[in-house]
C-alpha cells in the first residue's frame, strides 16, 4: 500500500471523526454534549450516507451512551462514543465499570469544564476526574495528534496484554473547532493497522457462555484489581511496540512524551495538551535570548510516564509544571504528578506549579514567559500553586 | 400458537433452559419462577437466550464469583442501565450480522431483566430510550414493590400502607402515602411495543405472553407480579397464593397493549376486596391496626375498581385499531 496523505485543514472534531470513518467501528452509541457534538454529528452523517457500516446508537444520555458501548463490546463488537466534561460525568460509574471489565473501548475525549457554574469551555477537570478509572488517557496536543490517536489508541486498547479502554483528551474549542492541516492516511491503511478485533469471551457465543460482571466479593474483588493493575503496567511494555509500527506505516513517532528543545535545557516546562504549542513559541523566544530552556510534553497521562520523566528532568536547575485543571485542598493533578516522579531522583530540580486556563481563559505567551523568568530568576517555590492569567 | 405443555414439560426436564439449580435465592422468590417460565419459553422457541440483569436480588444470588447460575451468556453491568446494555448487545448483534459475522440462522433472544427500583425508578430513563430506540429486547420486571435486597426500602412500586423502612408505619404517616406507579401504562404509551403483565399464578396466560413478546416485531415488556416472601412477610409456600389473590383483587389486573391495542387477557367471575389481599401479608400488619386503614383500603380498593373499568373501556375502544 502506497503511503499517499491528503492534508487537509479541518477542526479536530472532523479529523476524530474522519479517523473513526476509517477505522469503521461496528458500534457507536453517542449523546451529543458542547464542545463534543461536531464529532457526533459527522460521524452520524458518515452512517446517514453509508460511508461506514457501522450501527449507530443515538441515547438518551450520556449514561446510557457508555452502558450501551459496554453491552456491545462484551457482545464482541468494536464499539466507541465520545463526549466532553458534564457527559463525562454522568458516565462516570460506567467508565469504571468498563476499564473493570477489561473492554478495548476507545473514547474521545473532548475536554470541558466541569461544572459548575456551567461553563463550555476548555480545561483538564473532566479527564482529572477519571484519573483514577482504569482507563489509558492519552492528551493531544495538535488536530494531527487528536487523528493519530484515535487510531493508535484501538491497537493499544485491544492488544491481548492490556485489554483497556483508552481515553483520546483533544481540547474543547482549541482543537475541537480550531482549524489547522491535518494529513490523513489512506483509508486501506488505516484499515489494515487496526486489523480486526478478536474478541475475548464475547456474548454472542451462545456456544461458550459466560458471566460478565458477578458479584465479586471480598473474596476474589482485591485480586481482580490486582490483575487491572498489572494490564495497565503492561502498557509501558506494548505502547512502544505499537508507536513503532505506527511510525513505520505512517511515518509519525509517537512516545510517552515528547521533548522539546531539551537536550541542554536547564529548566523545563511540563504541561498536558494544545498549550504545548504556546510552550514551544516561548522557548524559541527565549532560546534566541541565550537561555536554556525546554518542554516535556506528556502524551500519555496513564498510565504516568514515571520512568521517562525522571531520566529527562533528573539534575535539571527547575521543572515548571502548567495544570489546566485543580485539586481542592491539595496540589494541582499534574504538578502532584511530576513532583511525587522527581522525589525519586538523584539530582532533583527546584519546582514551580502554575494552574492556568480554567473554564477556557486563554494562556498567552507572555503567562508562559513569566513563569520561566520565574524559573530563570530562581524564584520557584515548591509549595506554592501559582496562577496564570487570573485577575487578583 | 399457545404452548404445547408436554413439549414444555421436555424443556423443563432438560434443566438447561439457562438458570440451573443453586442460586442463592430465598425458598418462595419470585423472581427464579419468573426467569424460569421466560427461558423455558425462549427455549421452547428455539431462541439461544443472551440474558441482562440489572443489580438486584436475582443479579447478587445467581452470580457470586467464581459461580454462577447461568448457563447462558449473561451480562450485568449496574442498577440503572441494564436496557441501555442490552441496547448494546442487540446492536452489536445486528451490526456483527451485517457484516456477515453472526451466522444468518441463529436466532437469539435479548432478555433484559430488573426489578422494580432498576426499573419504575432509576433506570425508566434507560429504560424509555430502549423502547423508543426500537430494539428487539424482552424486558421482564419482577415487581417486588420495594428494594428488597438492600433490605426492604419503598420504591414507586410500593404500595400505599405497606410498610417500608424508608417509609415505615409510623406513629403519624401510615407508611407509604402514594399509589403504586403504573409502569405498564408508561410503557405502553412508547406506542411501538408489546406490553403485558402476568402472575405467577396464571402460567398458561404467562408462557401465551412470553411467547407473544418474543415474536413480537420490536421491543416488548413483562411486568411479572414477583412476591418477597422475606420483606412482605407471608409463608415461603404463599407465593403463588398470593399472586392469585393480587389477581383476584384486580390489584394486578391481567392484560396485554400491543401496539395501543388493549386486551383484558383474564377476566374472572366474581372479585375479591382488595382487603384480603392486605390482610394475607405482613407488610400491611401495622396498617391494619391503625384508626385510618379503613381510609386506605377503602382509596385502594376505589383505584383498583377505577383502573379496572378503564381497562375494560381501553379493551372496547382500541380492539383492532393499532396506534402504529
Amino acid at each position: 500500500m502506497e503511503r499517499v496523505v491528503e492534508r487537509v485543514a479541518v477542526t479536530g472534531a472532523e479529523a476524530v471523526a474522519n479517523a473513526m470513518r476509517q477505522i469503521e467501528p461496528d458500534v457507536v452509541a453517542a449523546y451529543p454534549i458542547t464542545p463534543q457534538t461536531p464529532i457526533v454529528e459527522y460521524f452520524a452523517r458518515f452512517v446517514a450516507d453509508g460511508v461506514v457500516r457501522t450501527e449507530m446508537i443515538p441515547v438518551e444520555s450520556e449514561h446510557s451512551a457508555m452502558s450501551a458501548v459496554v453491552g456491545a463490546a462484551a457482545a464482541g463488537a468494536r464499539a466507541m462514543t465520545a463526549t466532553s466534561a458534564n457527559g463525562l460525568a454522568l458516565m462516570h460509574e460506567i467508565v469504571y465499570i468498563a476499564a473493570s471489565y477489561r473492554l478495548p473501548i476507545v473514547m474521545p475525549v473532548v475536554n470541558r469544564a466541569l461544572s459548575g457554574p456551567i461553563n463550555i469551555h476548555c480545561d483538564h477537570s473532566d479527564a482529572m476526574a477519571e484519573r483514577d478509572s482504569g482507563w489509558i488517557q492519552l492528551f493531544a496536543e495538535t488536530n494531527q495528534e487528536a487523528y493519530d490517536f484515535t487510531i493508535l489508541a484501538v491497537r493499544l486498547a485491544e492488544h491481548p496484554d492490556v485489554r483497556l479502554p483508552v481515553m483520546v483528551n483533544l481540547d474543547g474549542f482549541i482543537l475541537s473547532h480550531g482549524v489547522e492541516p491535518v494529513e490523513f492516511y489512506p483509508d486501506d491503511l488505516v484499515k489494515k493497522f487496526v486489523g480486526e478485533l478478536k474478541p475475548m469471551y464475547p456474548l454472542l457465543d451462545t456456544e461458550h457462555p459466560v458471566t460478565w460482571g458477578p458479584l465479586d466479593l471480598y473474596d476474589y474483588y482485591f485480586e481482580h484489581k490486582r490483575q487491572q493493575i498489572e494490564a495497565m503496567e503492561n502498557v509501558k511494555k506494548v505502547f512502544p511496540e505499537i508507536a513503532r509500527e505506527f511510525e513505520e506505516t505512517f511515518g509519525r513517532r509517537y512516545w510517552f512524551v515528547e521533548p522539546y528543545k531539551l537536550d541542554d535545557a536547564e529548566h523545563v516546562m511540563v504541561a498536558l495538551g494544545s498549550t504545548n504549542s504556546t510552550i514551544k513559541y516561548v522557548i524559541d523566544e527565549l532560546r534566541e535570548e541565550g537561555h536554556k530552556v525546554g518542554a516535556l510534553k506528556i502524551w500519555m497521562f496513564r498510565p504516568f510516564p514515571k520512568e521517562q520523566l525522571q531520566e529527562l528532568l533528573n539534575g535539571r536547575k527547575s521543572v515548571i509544571v502548567l495544570d489546566r485543571a485543580v485539586s481542592f485542598g491539595a496540589e494541582a493533578p499534574l504538578y502532584e504528578a511530576v513532583k511525587s516522579s522527581l522525589y525519586e531522583v538523584a539530582a532533583r530540580p527546584s519546582l514551580g506549579s502554575y494552574v492556568y486556563g480554567l473554564g477556557g481563559r486563554d494562556i498567552k505567551p507572555e503567562h508562559i514567559r513569566k513563569a520561566f523568568e520565574d524559573a530563570i530568576n530562581g524564584n520557584l517555590i515548591a509549595d506554592e500553586q501559582r496562577y496564570l492569567g487570573l485577575r487578583e | 400458537m399457545p404452548v404445547n405443555i408436554k413439549q414444555l414439560a421436555q424443556e423443563f426436564d432438560k434443566k438447561e433452559i439457562g438458570i440451573t439449580q443453586g442460586h442463592r435465592l430465598c425458598p418462595g422468590c419470585g423472581a427464579p419462577i419468573t426467569v424460569k417460565f421466560v427461558m423455558m419459553i425462549a427455549r421452547h422457541l428455539g431462541y439461544e437466550p443472551v440474558v441482562g440483569l440489572a443489580t438486584g436480588c436475582l443479579e447478587v444470588s445467581t452470580t457470586i464469583y467464581p459461580y454462577t447460575a447461568w448457563s447462558v451468556p449473561y451480562i450485568h453491568n449496574a442498577f440503572e442501565n441494564v436496557a441501555a446494555t442490552m441496547s448494546g448487545v442487540e446492536t452489536a448483534y445486528r451490526a456483527l450480522k451485517n457484516k456477515g459475522k453472526i451466522p444468518e440462522d441463529k436466532k437469539y433472544a435479548f432478555i433484559a431483566f430488573g426489578g422494580d427500583g432498576g426499573t419504575y425508578d432509576i433506570g425508566l430513563q434507560s429504560l424509555s430510550g430502549k423502547i423508543e430506540r426500537g430494539h428487539k429486547v424482552l424486558y421482564v420486571l419482577y415487581d417486588n414493590e420495594g428494594y428488597m435486597n438492600t433490605g426492604n426500602q419503598r420504591s414507586s412500586s410500593t404500595p400505599p400502607g405497606s410498610d417500608t423502612t424508608t417509609a415505615p408505619v409510623g406513629k403519624k404517616l401510615p407508611g407509604k402515602v402514594q399509589l403504586k406507579k403504573n409502569i405498564v401504562e408508561i410503557v405502553a404509551a412508547h406506542e411501538n411495543v408489546y406490553a403485558a403483565t402476568a402472575a405467577l399464578s396464571e402460567p398458561m396466560d404467562f408462557f401465551a405472553k412470553v411467547e407473544k413478546a418474543l415474536n413480537f416485531d420490536g421491543p416488548s415488556f413483562l411486568a411479572v407480579f414477583s412476591p418477597c416472601v422475606r420483606f412482605w412477610r407471608v409463608n415461603d409456600d404463599k407465593t403463588v397464593e398470593i399472586s392469585k389473590l393480587a389477581v383476584e383483587t384486580k390489584y394486578w389486573p391481567l392484560y396485554e397493549v400491543e401496539r395501543g391495542v388493549y386486551r383484558v387477557t383474564r377476566k374472572p367471575r366474581q372479585f375479591k376486596p382488595v382487603e384480603e389481599f392486605l390482610k394475607a401479608q405482613g407488610r400491611f400488619r401495622r396498617l391494619l391496626s391503625r384508626p385510618d386503614a379503613k381510609e386506605i383500603i377503602d382509596e385502594l380498593q376505589e383505584y383498583v375498581d377505577r383502573r379496572w373499568e378503564r381497562l375494560l373501556a381501553l379493551e372496547e375502544v382500541t380492539k383492532d385499531k393499532p396506534i402504529r
